[in-house]
């Protein structure tokens, strides 16, 4: 699968961001983006051939295999992936928004297109908030959809035409745990760091407003 | 198996080691990821499929697999392997602090020749000493860490031929065989050899960095 089109994306948003926001593209892009392309991809790789169930009826595995994953977990880890870092597109068009901007009236607008001021203060705000909602929402439905990061090693499934409950075995459930469980911190970790770089920039921006409230005051 | 990015950032790293530094990026890169990527995919590739107990029950074949196997060898090194690259990271986001800094004081006029500001090569002193030698430390840290944890979960560094397994729904003790168990011991003790040649490299830069700050100290105190 080729992922290419998101490093370019996550090295353009690294021009336009804070600090944090710089750790936050390295977490996102080494311990989530590198590791699912190196080495969980290929753990969900064969994982309908490997589900075994315990019968000969043919059509039985299949159907219990969509009944206990619904969604794969490595799909939802993809999808959760392009979630997050797609409402940094925001601040690359705002940014490119202004420079045409200037372009076009041929004149300087702003202190700098790039300086995170005003409208552009706006849209980073609302981008890290975005980001925090994927979060916790695919965090939610992982819970929701697998009652957490746990792989049983074992299914019980009476669905038709399995003729009675019959015993499916899942492939590699300690492997898929593990990597279930470094998904889940690093999502975590990615929530704290967007958390204090709101944060940061709420605060920040309040007290220059204070200052400069306070100084006009005083003219 | 996209390791590209990772090495572009790496090599950028290149440019501000030391020369032990850059020996160990080479031998990251030729001796551990080539392997990784070319070799090592093609020989644990198999290693579900052609795992084989004897027995027909159904689902026992998975169940063992999981009880001997509960990380593959090559995801293990894969994580080790971007675990051991990230600490080189820490250099390169200072390196890149250090000349945002210069881009400052050259945008708030003061005269700092722009060729000068491309090719710039920050030496190893101060603070950015600091931020290496740690990141070294973190290194030697990470390469231990996984080390045992290789030993610790496989008992060893050997491949065994064959397994007994007796969990359930295995109906007795029943023979597994894993496939291609030289090959793959052959290459875990290359693997072996090359981590320890590479946290002996870390640890001479480590002694190297400390000596030689530790030469500038009396000069400077005279």
């Amino acid at each position: 699968m080729s992922w290419g089109f998101l490093r370019d994306l996550l090295s353009g948003v690294n021009k336009y961001s804070t600090a944090i926001g710089r750790i936050w593209v390295a977490v996102v892009f080494i311990f989530r983006l590198l590791v699912y392309i190196v080495a969980a991809e290929n753990i969900w790789k064969y994982e309908h051939d490997e589900f075994e169930c315990s019968i000969r009826q043919p059509g039985c595995e299949n159907v219990c295999f969509d009944h206990f994953f619904p969604v794969s977990h490595i799909s939802l880890w993809a999808l959760q992936l392009i979630m997050v870092s797609t409402p940094s597109l925001l601040v690359v068009f705002h940014v490119a928004y202004r420079e045409n901007r200037e372009k076009h009236h041929n004149q300087k607008l702003y202190k700098s297109p790039r300086h995170i001021d005003g409208g552009l203060l706006c849209t980073y705000l609302i981008s890290l908030i975005l980001k925090i909602g994927f979060e916790i929402g695919f965090l939610a439905l992982f819970y929701k959809l697998y009652n957490g990061f746990k792989v049983p090693r074992l299914v019980k499934c009476d669905i038709t035409p399995c003729p009675n409950t019959v015993d499916c075995y899942i492939s590699k459930p300690t492997e898929k745990m593990i990597f279930l469980y470094f998904l889940g911190a690093t999502s975590c970790l990615c929530i704290v760091l967007n958390l204090s770089e709101l944060s940061y920039l709420i605060f920040k921006y309040s007290i220059k407003r204070y200052l400069k409230r306070y100084t006009k005051k005083h003219q | 198996i996209d390791w590209g990015t990772l090495q572009a950032v790496l090599g950028g790293v290149n440019k501000h080691s030391t020369s032990i530094g850059k020996i160990w990026l080479t031998v990251l890169f030729i001796f551990r990821i080539m392997i990784l990527v070319v070799a090592a995919e093609r020989v644990w590739g198999d290693e579900q499929d052609d795992f084989i107990c004897n027995t027909l029950q159904p689902g026992c074949r998975n169940v063992c697999y999981d009880h001997f196997f509960p990380i593959s060898h090559i995801r293990l090194w894969a994580l080790q392997l971007i675990f051991v690259s990230t600490p080189a990271l820490l250099v390169a986001m200072h390196v890149a602090y250090r000349r945002h800094e210069k881009k400052r004081q050259f945008r708030n006029g003061e005269k700092i020749n722009i060729e000068e500001l491309k090719n710039v090569k920050f030496h190893i002193r101060g603070p950015l000493w600091w931020t290496y030698t740690s990141s070294i430390f973190f290194r030697i840290v990470f390469e231990a860490v996984f080390m045992y944890v290789f030993y610790y979960m496989y008992d060893g560094y050997q491949m065994p031929r064959l397994v007994k397994c007796n969990a359930w729904p295995c109906p007795n003790i029943v023979d597994c065989f894993v496939s291609r168990p030289t090959e793959k011991t052959t290459f875990t003790i290359f693997m072996l050899a090359v981590s320890g040649i590479c946290m002996m490299l870390n640890l001479a830069e480590l002694c190297y960095l400390v000596i030689k700050i530790c030469m500038k100290e009396p000069k400077r105190t005279t």
